[in-house]
């Protein structure tokens, strides 16, 4: 004869896997561990959870956030206490800095043993305290369903940001009971998205007025799924539009309105007009030093209208004349009806003059690159091609350094959510997992990793998992040998002494197409220009498992243009000695 | 300058942590700092003294209001507000110097609250100013141990921070 099960009572670890169900999660990234060990046998069990077995708790949080800015969704990663909580801290981080949504579940030792100095025992708590926008140690297996609610609800609005949960192995494996809140109590939380009618209708006014007007478009506006508002924006005032790193994609490249990223490696248009601006309309972005440059010499002219959904944001770095607090969306539609009614009223400025600077600056200072001398590949023309091949349809993700800066230059972004990368933090290693977490988000999308020899080799294994879990996603590998950002400073700034940045990987130690090959990838290698299109279109043929190309390229080649670090903006210098020449304008 | 803010956060494990790392990470200089109770169970009140001014004091109030378990800052107006701290002091007194000490005590309206052959140990409390005056004159007796409280304060008048706001208000749930 058989029991009959008190059927409410389950365990903490079976609660915990139904919330995370019902709060919306569809896949955890995550390695298990002594702690967190109850919570993986209900997940065996769970049919709408995918969870994704990475090789490191690094790649785990960036597969998290990866997944998260291709989705929009609230990412989710999962870890063990001690040594697996604190591998995550660099993505949640990460995370922090970025703004993006995202869940960390790690096991702690039991209640008993805390602060015990038990094996494996970390205070993950009080060491991501910085790091999280809110973080709890659950002390109770009954909290769990509001504790995961209110987890993915903080994490996902308001400006987005990491949460982690901390759950003692104690309270996964104690008994309970699953009730779902139905509402949440968070009496200290209440983002403000509705901007105050008075500020939009002041922004308004302004934006009618100015004669040189730029749209300083931040990542907030893709985190509040703006871009088609921000369009009509700019359309309707003709102003032009610079996106900032985190914000390629917001605005499509190709737009005549487009004058390019703003900041240490912008455009010359994009960085002189905002010197030259007397308007800056701010939205989801928040003046930090590699827009500014020397914020005492930024957009010196330039009255300032700051929207950001945090308001801590705004007055933070430079003031605002007129601050605005609310959803970056919100704040576009309502200066869209705001600005008809000053152009119905007969207001509005004529930016002809100003255009016509703007495009002298973009014709005679375009992007571009020189095509190195020693006969070497040339990195930027490897991702001109991919772009050009690949197309905007694809989404690309980049590590952090010159070949960040070249992707985000040379790719052409026309879609938002199709650029990912580390922003903030400027994490080495993001690309590869923060690639596998987009490419399980977005199956359907070809995802590239665009990737420094440097990166690469700090979180490749995750490869593995792709080959392993059915991730085919491409890896581009702009291998010069070195740690290309810096030997550029070294370059510019040290003499070319080069200290400690050759990386020997141009004597194929390792060898990425035999280590790719090892982690069930399949591996291509490109040296010449002339085989740069076959490679990719040969790579982009392969979508049964995920393929490596290792471009071969020059060491010398540099990121232009150039704001050199703590330097004013006005001295921007286009490529190697060569500085802009604005005498000529006239003032509008 | 000085200014004083009050907050009160929610009575959870660690958000004396969340709000002190705040200032570290930010930079931020705390002068004073005091917290305990309210009149609801489930609130505490942090009162804290920092030394910034302008735009700082606005990113200290902006950063603190990020916080999930704070509920609501408020600054007091040293001139709208009854600002206090408690000072213990253990002031050296013989047969020859306890009157003078006693009478000192007296003066600032302070209370003896422990008494040895060769010491007295004093109680006051009052303004920071007033514990400093207090101070100056019993150092000459000699001070062998002393010990303050972070300032605590209350607006004057009728109104209350704690009062009629919608703190309790819950937030929608997640769609």
């Amino acid at each position: 004869m058989t029991m009959t099960q008190p059927g409410p009572t389950i365990t903490g670890a079976q609660s915990l896997v139904r919330a995370l169900e019902r709060a919306g999660a569809e896949v955890i990234f995550g390695i298990p561990g002594g702690a967190i060990l109850p919570a993986y046998d209900p997940l065996l069990d769970a049919k709408s959870l995918r969870h994704i077995l990475v090789r490191h708790e690094q790649g785990a949080g960036h597969a998290a956030t990866g997944y998260a800015q291709a989705t929009g969704k609230v990412g989710v990663c999962m870890a063990t206490s001690g040594p697996g909580a604190t591998n995550l801290v660099t993505p949640i981080a990460d995370a922090y800095m970025d703004s993006v949504p995202m869940v960390a579940i790690t096991g702690q030792v039991p209640r008993a043993a805390i602060g015990t100095d038990a094996f494996q025992e970390a205070d993950i708590c009080g060491i991501t305290m910085p790091i999280t926008k809110h973080n709890y140690l659950v002390q109770s297996a009954d909290d769990l369903p509001r504790i995961i609610a209110e987890a993915f609800h903080i994490a996902g609005t308001g400006r987005p940001g990491p949460v982690l949960v901390d759950i003692p192995k104690d309270v996964l494996q104690a008994q309970t009971t699953f009730t779902w809140p139905a509402q949440l109590d968070l009496p200290g939380y209440r983002p403000t998205l509705k901007p105050h009618g008075k500020q939009v209708r002041e922004a308004a006014r302004l934006m009618a007025e100015a004669h040189r007007p730029v749209l300083y478009v931040g990542g907030g506006v893709l985190k509040a799924r703006a871009a088609a508002d921000l369009r009509q924006l700019a359309e309707l005032t003709g102003i032009p539009v610079v996106t900032t790193l985190m914000a390629r994609g917001a605005f499509p490249d190709s737009h005549p309105q487009h004058i390019g990223m703003p900041g240490m490696h912008g455009s010359v248009a994009a960085v002189t007009a905002m010197q030259k601006a007397d308007l800056l309309i701010a939205l989801g972005a928040r003046f930090d030093d590699r827009v500014t440059g020397q914020l005492a010499t930024f957009a010196p002219d330039a009255a300032v209208i700051h929207a950001d959904v945090d308001p801590a944001e705004i007055g933070k770095n430079r003031v605002a004349d007129v601050p605005i607090v609310g959803d970056a969306g919100q704040v576009i539609r309502e200066l869209l009806e705001a600005i008809r009614a000053e152009y119905a009223a007969g207001r509005r400025a004529d930016l002809t003059g100003w255009w016509r600077q703007l495009d002298g600056w973009r014709d005679t200072y375009p992007l571009g690159y020189e095509e190195p001398e020693d006969g070497s590949l040339s990195p930027q023309y490897a991702i001109s091609r991919l772009s050009s091949i690949v197309g905007p349809e694809a989404i690309y993700v980049a590590g952090v350094g010159q070949h960040q800066m070249w992707a985000s230059q040379f790719v052409t972004y026309e879609h938002p959510y199709t650029w990912l990368n580390s922003g903030g933090l400027g994490t080495m290693g993001y690309a590869v997992p923060a690639a596998m977490g987009a490419k399980v988000g977005r199956p359907e999308a070809t995802v590239w990793a665009i990737d420094g020899d440097g990166c690469f080799q700090m979180t490749n294994q995750e490869l593995a998992t792709c080959a392993l879990e059915g991730i085919p996603i491409k890896v581009a590998v702009m291998n010069n040998g070195s740690l290309g950002m810096v030997r550029q400073w070294q370059t510019l700034f040290y003499e070319g002494r080069y200290s400690n940045t050759n990386l020997g990987t141009r004597r194929f130690i390792p060898d990425f197409v035999k280590l790719a090959d090892a982690l069930g990838c399949a591996a291509l290698r490109c040296e010449k220009a002339g085989d740069v299109d076959a490679t990719i279109e040969k790579a982009m043929a392969i979508d049964d498992q995920p393929v490596v190309v290792d471009f071969v390229v020059g060491q010398d080649a540099m990121v232009w243009p150039m704001v050199a670090a703590g330097s004013s903006n006005d001295d921007i210098l286009a490529a190697r000695g060569i500085r802009p020449n604005f005498d000529n304008d006239q003032a509008v | 300058m000085s200014h004083t803010l009050s907050v009160l956060v929610q009575n959870t494990p660690g958000v004396l942590a969340r709000v002190a790392s705040l200032f570290s990470r930010r930079g931020f200089n705390i002068e004073s700092l005091a917290v305990g109770p309210t009149e609801d169970a489930e609130v505490s009140r942090i009162t804290i003294v920092v030394g910034v001014e302008g735009l700082p004091l606005e990113q200290v109030t902006k950063q603190l209001n990020k916080l999930v378990n704070v509920l609501k800052i408020v600054e007091l107006d040293p001139a709208a507000s009854v600002q206090r701290e408690l000072l213990l002091v253990k002031v050296r007194a013989d047969l020859q110097t306890r009157s003078h000490v006693l009478e000192t005590a007296q003066l600032f309206r302070a209370k003896v609250v422990d008494v040895a052959s060769d010491a007295v140990t004093i109680e006051a409390t009052g303004s920071p100013d007033k514990l400093t005056a207090l101070l100056r004159v019993l150092e000459p007796f000699g001070i062998r141990e002393m010990v303050q409280s972070g300032l605590v304060a209350l607006a004057r008048g009728s109104r209350s921070i704690t009062g009629s706001d919608s703190r309790l208000r819950p937030v929608d749930r997640p769609a």
